[in-house]
């Protein structure tokens, strides 16, 4: 009985908006990927949970937070006592914005390891950067947000940054801050820029990031083309429907991150001071700089890259423009990538060290970005090229160079890299 | 290098009192203790607001810690009329700064900010130095404005910073281990005050946790039955 209503409902529907059903084909029942994903396929699917979580949790928060410099800090408080369950939704969001950068950040290594974004995937490659780089903007405004000592000399930093550009710097920076220094207007267009502009933003990118990847086709571990291989009914051979075998799948991966997540919500929310700094329980002081100013650990990587590169002529801007580059560059990578296979189980052993050296410079600029640079002490001897003795400066300073090698000598190595025959079939 | 950075960067504000890495103390408290946390809310009221508020805490809020709001009117209350108001301090910022030097921070999240090891370790070691305008000094907060408030407790002590050596010069009317009890008890009311949702926090999470792993056990079988045909 209240099947046959349904389904004489959803016979309605279609009858008058056919697109639904064609759209959920295209993209679901009949959309077909390749059957042997491994665990690093699970976090694209993740991104967009996390994605749909911090729009949600934002909402809420959006009805009891105050973007006013004097309230702002206060109205955080109140929505962590005074608000039911404020606590809660404050924790979803602050927890969701580091998922969020762990998520993307496993998501593109899955691409390096399998050449997810070489031909023809460069437009989904480039749409993903794209959204990596919005989503640095959409951390940075919302980190302003929260009116601490570290939300504010953060932002300090960050736009002081842009203020390093020669010629049209200074303007560009009070531009972005709407006044001389961090103030009322800055937090004002951060919130703006925060609740509104960026998150459109991002879910258009996501948007054609799918659809990009829908009309060329799923990569898979062995870096193969499934259509290759076509069964009579035109599907590939390889291939499964994306519903329901990738979202029973995708939903197992669902619960497992939940539970990490919710285990860190729960039992570790400030993650030991790295998800929330101690310093931004501090109420934002125009007047007292923090001794030891650091972003959040997801920029640290960049972070120390700025602070390795030495001033040239009393100007920040090498730092700054290296800093740049270092994001940009990602772009590129489908034409810098020259080898003739795209997984890493066909790859020699040049690709191999390279990539696993490029993930240990990453994770160590990362460390050395949430440290002073005299963590590791001082060389004990003087010579006329140490502008600095700061031991940690001059490892960020190799791990620059390395992190950029790895890119621009990558034509090279993996041209000549020495690569295993490609099955014809996935494995 | 790093001195350029900071002077391009942070050009005209430059003031920070230096602060030492003294070794800590760890915090003995719990926060599942009400008498304690009773005790240290006691203490609080007497010795603390007085400069310091904790201004995102209502007196209402003090239910939690298992007081009823006639016990918090009677024994807590001085300077607010009704259970529901902010606990405020008495002293207006103007006036700390012109006592003090800083006006005294509000405290609501200061055990989040400098963690509970820090301030169990503060508040026993304050010593006093008569180079100090207050007359007080400490040494984990070298040459901070607030002098010993609780000295009557802990009474006075001088400190030879050379030789690390603490010398009593008067008794206060608590033992030192009494002494310690009560800054325990003053140090975990301000871990609560400084997240009351903390612990209900930990006992939400457990249940989440279990209805998560039995929705994995679901999900997983779910994911074996749909999967099994595919070679």
């Amino acid at each position: 009985m209240v099947s046959q209503m349904v389904s004489r409902l959803w016979g309605w529907f279609d009858a008058r908006m056919p697109s639904v059903a064609q759209e959920w084909r295209k993209h679901a029942s009949g959309y077909y990927a390749p059957k042997n994903f491994n665990f690093w396929y699970f976090f694209g699917a993740l991104s967009m949970l996390v994605l749909v979580i911090q729009i949600v949790s934002g909402i809420f928060l959006t009805m009891n937070y105050k973007p006013d410099a004097a309230l702002a800090f206060g109205s955080v408080e109140y929505i962590m006592r005074d608000v039911p369950g404020g606590w809660l939704i404050r924790y979803i969001h602050s927890t969701g914005a580091s998922a969020f950068f762990l998520v993307v950040y496993l998501h593109m290594f899955r691409a390096m390891l399998y050449g997810s974004h070489r031909q023809p995937r460069e437009l989904v490659w480039i749409f993903g950067v794209l959204i990596y780089l919005t989503l640095m903007g959409e951390a940075f405004f919302g980190y302003l947000l929260p009116w601490g000592q570290m939300s504010y000399w953060g932002a300090q930093v960050i736009v002081n940054l842009f203020g390093t550009i020669p010629f049209i710097g200074p303007d560009l920076a009070i531009l972005i801050r709407g006044d001389y220094v961090v103030g009322d207007a800055t937090l004002n267009r951060f919130f703006a820029l925060h609740v509104i502009a960026l998150p459109l933003v991002l879910l258009g990118l996501v948007a054609a990031h799918i659809l990009a990847l829908h009309d060329v086709g799923s990569n898979n571990p062995d870096g193969i083309e499934i259509k290759k291989h076509k069964g009579p009914d035109g599907h590939p051979l390889d291939g499964v429907p994306f519903h329901p075998y990738y979202t029973v799948k995708d939903t197992v991966g669902a619960v497992v991150f939940l539970a990490i997540f919710c285990f860190v919500l729960f039992f570790i929310p400030e993650m030991g001071g790295y998800f929330l700094e101690h310093n931004n329980f501090i109420p934002a002081d125009p007047l007292k700089t923090p001794e030891h100013i650091a972003p959040v650990w997801y920029f640290t990587p960049y972070y120390s890259i700025l602070r390795a590169v030495p001033p040239l002529f009393n100007s920040q801007f090498p730092g700054v423009a290296a800093m740049g580059i270092a994001t940009m560059i990602l772009f590129l990578l489908p034409w810098l990538d020259r080898s003739p296979v795209k997984s890493i189980r066909y790859r020699g052993p040049y690709y191999k060290w390279a990539l696993g050296i490029f993930v240990a410079v990453f994770l160590l600029l990362g460390y050395l970005g949430v440290k002073p640079t005299t963590v590791w002490g001082q060389f004990g001897f003087d010579a006329f090229f140490l502008d600095t003795k700061d031991i940690a400066t001059w490892v960020a300073r190799v791990c620059t160079v390395l992190y950029f090698a790895f890119f621009i000598l990558m034509p090279w190595y993996t041209a000549i890299d020495k690569v295993k025959p490609v099955p014809e079939r996935t494995t | 290098m790093k001195k350029l950075f900071a002077i391009v960067l942070f050009a005209p504000l430059t003031l920070l009192a230096a602060e030492t890495g003294a070794r800590l103390d760890s915090s003995p408290h719990h926060a599942t203790d009400l008498v304690s946390l009773q005790s240290g809310a006691r203490t609080f009221v007497n010795y603390c607001l007085g400069c310091h508020g904790v201004q995102y805490v209502r007196y209402s809020g003090l239910k939690e810690i298992g007081l009823t709001e006639a016990q918090i009117r009677d024994n807590l209350m001085f300077t607010a009329d009704k259970v529901g108001e902010p606990m405020k301090s008495t002293i207006s910022a103007k006036d700390g700064k012109r006592w003090f030097g800083v006006p005294p921070p509000d405290l609501s999240v200061i055990a989040r900010s400098r963690g509970a090891d820090w301030l169990y370790t503060y508040l026993r070691t304050f010593y006093r130095d008569p180079k100090a305008a207050s007359g007080w000094n400490n040494t984990v907060f070298p040459n901070v404005g607030m002098p010993h408030a609780l000295w009557t407790l802990q009474g006075e002590r001088t400190y030879d910073a050379k030789e690390h050596k603490w010398s009593e010069v008067t008794k206060g009317t608590q033992t030192p281990s009494e002494y310690d009890a009560t800054v325990r008890d003053l140090v975990n009311f301000l871990v609560y005050v400084a997240e009351p949702s903390a612990t209900s926090r930990k006992n939400i999470g457990i249940v989440v946790l279990f209805v998560l792993g039995i929705l994995f056990i679901l999900t997983y079988l779910l994911k074996l039955n749909y999967w099994k045909d595919v070679k």
